[in-house]
């Protein structure tokens, strides 16, 4: 059953990254009208407008693109920038870091926020600290994330002069300064990250404690530590995984604006470059490598998931 | 007593009365639809309201701060901010409703098909494809819409649209599911209604409360969507106001003039927050169990 499981898992994702490769292939097919002038320009030259159809694989038919274009990403060849004629796999091994990095940095950030706030926040329902911090996760959802890190960098950078407005120094250079760059990136989203989370395990939490297990729990005289620890959040922690998972994609979302507002070197900056420059090969490159990333880590919390409950499988199959 | 099949398919008014009654005790879903409601006067009657021309240069006033005359503040060119923002309420709430009405259709009709079809390849079809769209990180997704389609706010709308519909898709196939096989729905397929008719009489009117939540809640995100793609100028182009492009235009003055950013900022935060209201309220009313839901 275990193994049955895994296996259904992953080849639903199979099945989803096939789906995403047809989407990313079309956004060059999509462009209206002839995506060669598009690139290029109203003045370009009937001679360039043909090298560019070729140099893009849009002289071919169409299915035989898409194997060729499948075939190739999937042997690492993303193809050349059209801009710097350069490969795109490096652009992407170059950028990619920086990106699970901030996301990664803002995921902590935001568990360390969110759990103690959200488990305080159960424990003591209409309370003030409640209250307040309910209040602080509306917030927090409803505040823009690139308005957010500007107002960061107002306090941070310019007002107090502790932390540096923009730019990146990667981590195995210095640590020291890689954090320092990342902190306030790290912080917007993970800020961002954490007012989801602490109303999901506020609600979690509250769920587990009203179970008669934490009563019993209670009536064998344990300590209220182990009750709220092994109990009530062991319990609790399988709505909590599945809302991470579904975080990781929200705060992937983030960190693509917030890498373009702080400058760092990752892949949302890449995409927004890619789509200012109209460089189509590039544009697919950095949207397929996100979007396998998301299906990859939702793989990975339907497994974690199942783990922590095996009932999941037996229910659902 | 004759009773037709659309009476029976809809809410009995003492239910919706009744959700009234628990929407109008939510405190914060009140200040949620008091925020929205006078956004939206804001929105019809921004020209007579706005103290001036959204475009209007003031060429002795750059960088005012806020003073009487200029409530707000105005930016490098002397426009006044206020004015900028009552006029960006209108294009915020137009992309809000077109791009979530674009979603809700067309994600709630595929949803729905999906969940009548007793043809399971279709229902697979439908929502793997679904699947795939929830596959992208949601501002890449429409960041790469507005790379096939080009700039601006029309194709900000479209792309808005594309990243929400598979939500809308998943919970209107949920609740068909719930419902199809309801005896109401039995009773107007024995009397010979259409597939089509049995789902936009008698089953979409029983769906709707969890797709009213969303559409509120949906609202919130496309907002802020539309805020950070003009921010990055794929959206509204200059020198149309747009409360996340006078967030752009701001930055390079932020340090000296906070006020070009914080109160456009703050109409996109208060903005948000009342649709979060909002749908909490309509969510808790309309559908107590859901409470806590998301």
């Amino acid at each position: 059953m275990n193994i049955r499981f895994i296996i259904q898992r992953l080849i639903l994702a199979l099945f989803v990254v096939l789906g995403v490769t047809v989407v990313v292939f079309m956004i060059i097919q999509l462009v209206p009208g002839d995506p060669a002038r598009v690139s290029l320009g109203q003045q370009a030259t009937e001679e360039n407008l043909r090298a560019r159809r070729e140099r893009l694989g849009l002289d071919r038919p169409l299915y035989e693109q898409y194997v060729s274009w499948v075939s190739n990403a999937i042997q690492g060849d993303l193809g050349k920038s059209l801009i710097t004629n350069q490969p795109i796999g490096p652009q992407i091994m170059d950028r990619l870091p920086t990106t699970l990095q901030l996301a990664g940095l803002a995921l902590l950030i935001g568990m360390a926020i969110a759990f103690p706030l959200g488990i305080i926040s159960a424990l003591r329902p209409g309370t003030l600290i409640d209250t307040v911090a309910m209040f602080v996760s509306q917030l927090g959802v409803a505040v823009p994330d690139f308005w957010m890190s500007i107002l960061l960098v107002l306090l941070f950078s310019t007002t107090l002069d502790w932390l540096p407005p923009s730019g990146y120094t990667p981590i195995t250079e210095n640590f020291r300064e890689w954090l320092d760059h990342m902190i306030l990136p790290a912080m917007t989203a993970g800020f961002i990250s954490a007012s989801i989370q602490t109303r999901f395990i506020r609600s979690a939490m509250l769920e587990t404690l009203r179970q008669n297990y934490v009563t019993t729990a209670r009536a064998k005289g344990l300590r209220e530590r182990v009750v709220i620890i092994q109990h009530s959040l062991r319990n609790a922690m399988i709505t909590i995984v599945t809302i991470l998972g579904l975080q990781m994609t929200a705060l992937l979302s983030a960190v693509v604006v917030i890498e373009i507002v702080f400058a760092l070197p990752g892949l949302g900056s890449l995409t927004l470059d890619a789509v200012d420059a109209r460089d189509y090969p590039l544009i697919q490159a950095t949207v397929l490598v996100m979007a396998v990333l998301v299906t990859l880590i939702n793989l990975g919390v339907d497994i974690i998931y199942f783990l922590i409950d095996p009932r999941i499988a037996q229910k659902e199959y | 007593m004759t009773m037709s099949l659309s009476d029976q398919a809809s809410p009995a008014p003492g239910l919706l009365a009744e959700a009234s009654g628990r929407f109008v005790r939510h405190r914060l879903g009140m200040l949620g639809a008091l925020i929205i409601g006078i956004l939206i006067l804001v929105a019809l009657f921004g020209p007579t309201l706005a103290p001036y021309e959204p475009d209007k240069m003031h060429f002795m006033s750059p960088f005012s701060e806020p003073t009487s005359e200029f409530l707000l503040g105005t930016d490098d060119f002397g426009r006044d901010i206020l004015s900028r923002i009552m006029y960006g309420a209108r294009v915020s709430l137009q992309v809000g409703f077109i791009s979530v009405g674009i979603a809700a259709t067309v994600g709630t009709g595929l949803g729905m098909i999906a969940g009548y079809t007793r043809r399971r390849a279709i229902d697979e079809a439908i929502m793997r494809s679904m699947d795939v769209l929830l596959a992208f990180p949601t501002i890449l997704l429409a960041i790469a819409v507005i790379a096939i389609l080009g700039k601006g706010v029309t194709n900000a709308m479209i792309a808005i649209g594309v990243v929400y519909t598979p939500i809308f898709a998943r919970i209107a196939r949920g609740e068909v599911l719930s419902v199809k096989n309801e005896e109401y729905v039995q009773a107007a397929r024995a009397l010979g209604a259409t597939d089509g008719a049995i789902l936009i009489r008698h089953i979409l009117p029983n769906i709707l409360p969890p797709i009213i939540v969303e559409t509120s809640l949906s609202l919130s995100f496309a907002i802020l969507a539309e805020a950070a793609l003009s921010f990055f100028g794929l959206g509204t182009q200059a020198p149309d106001p747009s409360w996340g492009l006078m967030l752009s235009e701001s930055r390079k003055f932020f340090n000296n003039s906070i006020w070009m950013g914080i109160f456009p900022g703050m109409a996109i935060m208060l903005t948000v927050m009342g649709f979060n209201f909002l749908g909490d309220g309509l969510r808790d009313a309309l559908d107590p169990r859901m409470k806590n839901v998301r």
